[in-house]
């Protein structure tokens, strides 16, 4: 009885994962099969799509001009949500669910709402300012918020912040001091995850740059779409994949991270599971 | 140091304060207010005066059947992929919780749940389109998928196209649930002598539904705001409100006008709204249970 229902379930399982794993596979593969034809019906295999993205110069800029992006914004990030976060926790607690709150908000609001209202705050700071695709920075911070905020809230919940900047404090310690030299080594997984996090999302970005014509890198790729869908399917499939390497980076870091604090008994979660049962 | 403590002791509130400031600034310049933009907005005419005309456009027979269409497609693609995803989680949830298939499947979900827009459209062209990998496959064996129209650049296209994240949504939603349910009660369900289907019926299943039911709407409002793959696929007309948005910003006729596409910003927002909170309430009653 028991045998047969746990094969019964075996079954269940590699059938799922067969078809899903098709699925989700068949497509990214297809892309590979796309971007390595070679002209007419029965030509050889190839890779002069993949060797010819350098040569669109459209391209390579707009690779550049995202890359920019994606570490103007990790940086900007962190500026800016990191200090904010330890400061509430340490000294304004009232106001943890509030910048929780508002941190999420760009999940719920559309980002297509968003580019309605930010539509003439861009004119105006082309006008008046700067029309620098670069600038595109500013809004992707707020697109990154969501998924910054739960890596850090998590890594910040796993170690005691305010025990351990008190007694950097009363040992002569500056802001400064704490936040770098105390805080930041402690929650290391928890930084690379929302700026690897904070990276992919802004490679993959599109609404924003498309609307407020700028041409970052997920633009260009459409734009060449028209002209040789060759190249930009390799194109595609090159941002997809370091997307995915990583996220995997992410996952691995993670793992070896939470591995040595339960080698060290001090996991956190482990200890109030404890408690709780 | 000591000495200082009184007087800084009589600013501390101020002081406190500062500290968020720069987050708060940042915050309410490009999250807060371009939202109030979009709402202050749709009730000013072309010239800056108050009005209701411009809702008027919410009446058009395009408006609201891009509206209809996007609700439809939302609703097609949330329960596809809530039902999918939630199969897929389980089979997931009954493997080792620390083993290579859950690590794999979380981190692909994590990217695939991202994965959207041009990237994702060129993917189904190169597997369904008419010169498409699975096409010319199905076709030598004799098959044609496409025996009227091209469906994938119109909404069935989009529904199928969508499950590609809405599915990868679900499992990194629904799998936290999943792990909420312990082996225990399946054990408790059966010495008390009941079968797999009192087990769904009466333990799991009502336990799992309002983590179900809130995974649903939030995949509906995903979809529902979803721009840059619909953008990517489809090339003629603006079936979906999104698009008729985009189309607004980028065209003579929305630009000189630009209260029409704040008020279907409006409508969306409105939308949404519904449905996040309703979201939000499931997700309270959800964790009281599966903690």
């Amino acid at each position: 009885m028991r045998r047969t229902k746990r094969l019964k379930l075996q079954v269940f399982r590699a059938v799922v994962f067969v078809v899903f794993g098709a699925f989700f596979l068949v497509p990214i593969l297809a892309m590979f099969e796309f971007s390595t034809r070679g002209r007419g019906i029965s030509a050889p295999r190839t890779l002069a799509a993949w060797q010819s993205i350098i040569t669109y110069p459209d391209l390579v800029g707009a690779i550049i001009a995202s890359l920019e992006l994606a570490a103007i914004t990790a940086a900007g990030m962190l500026l800016l949500l990191l200090p904010t976060m330890i400061w509430t926790r340490l000294r304004l607690p009232r106001l943890t669910r509030a910048i929780e709150f508002i941190c999420l908000l760009p999940l719920t609001i559309p980002a297509i709402v968003l580019i309605v209202g930010l539509f003439p705050m861009y004119g105006w700071l082309a006008n008046n300012f700067s029309d620098s695709i670069l600038t595109l920075a500013f809004s992707y911070v707020i697109l990154v918020l969501p998924y910054a905020y739960r890596s850090l809230d998590a890594g910040l919940s796993a170690i005691d912040v305010k025990t351990l900047s008190e007694a950097a404090r009363s040992l002569g310690a500056g802001w400064p001091t704490v936040i770098l030299r105390v805080i930041v080594p402690n929650i290391s997984t928890a930084l690379l995850n929302a700026m690897l996090l904070s990276v992919a999302l802004v490679l993959g970005e599109y609404t924003f740059a498309n609307l407020l014509a700028y041409l970052n890198l997920q633009v260009a790729v459409a734009q060449l779409g028209r002209a040789n869908a060759g190249v930009s399917i390799a194109v595609a499939v090159a941002s997809l994949l370091f997307a995915f390497v990583l996220l995997m980076v992410i996952s691995i870091a993670g793992r070896r991270r939470q591995a040595s604090l339960t080698v060290a008994g001090t996991d956190p979660q482990y200890l109030t599971a404890g408690q709780r049962t | 140091m000591t000495a200082g403590r009184p007087i800084e002791g009589g600013r501390r509130l101020p002081l406190h304060w500062v500290g968020v400031l720069p987050f708060m600034v940042y915050v309410g310049l490009f999250l807060i207010l371009p939202t109030v933009i979009v709402g202050i907005g749709a009730f000013l005419d072309k010239n800056g005066n108050v009005t209701l005309s411009n809702f008027g456009m919410l009446s058009q027979p395009y408006v609201v059947r891009s509206f209809v269409q996007s609700v439809f497609l939302s609703v097609v693609s949330a329960l596809v992929g809530a039902f999918a995803g939630a199969v897929f989680a389980y089979a997931v949830v009954t493997g080792n919780p620390d083993g290579f298939l859950r690590r794999i499947v979380t981190s692909a979900s994590g990217v695939l749940a991202q994965f959207g827009g041009v990237t994702l459209a060129f993917a189904f062209i190169a597997t369904i389109a008419l010169d498409g990998f699975v096409t010319v496959w199905l076709r030598d064996r004799g098959i044609n998928i496409y025996p009227g129209q091209i469906w994938l650049f119109d909404l069935p296209g989009l529904v199928l196209v969508y499950t590609y994240f809405q599915i990868p949504l679900m499992v990194l939603v629904f799998l936290p649930a999943l792990d909420g349910i312990r082996p225990q009660w399946r054990e408790a369900t059966e010495s008390l002598g009941g079968g797999s289907w009192h087990y769904w019926r009466y333990v799991a299943g009502p336990l799992l539904a309002p983590a179900f039911l809130g995974a649903t709407l939030l995949l509906f409002a995903n979809s529902f705001s979803a721009y840059a793959t619909a953008n990517a696929l489809i090339n003629q007309g603006s079936p979906l409100v999104t698009l008729l948005i985009g189309g607004l910003l980028q065209s003579e006729v929305g630009l000189s006008d630009p209260g029409q596409a704040k008020v279907l910003a409006l409508g969306m927002i409105v939308i949404v709204s519904i449905v996040m909170t309703s979201y939000a309430l499931l997700q309270r009653r959800t964790s009281r249970w599966l903690q």
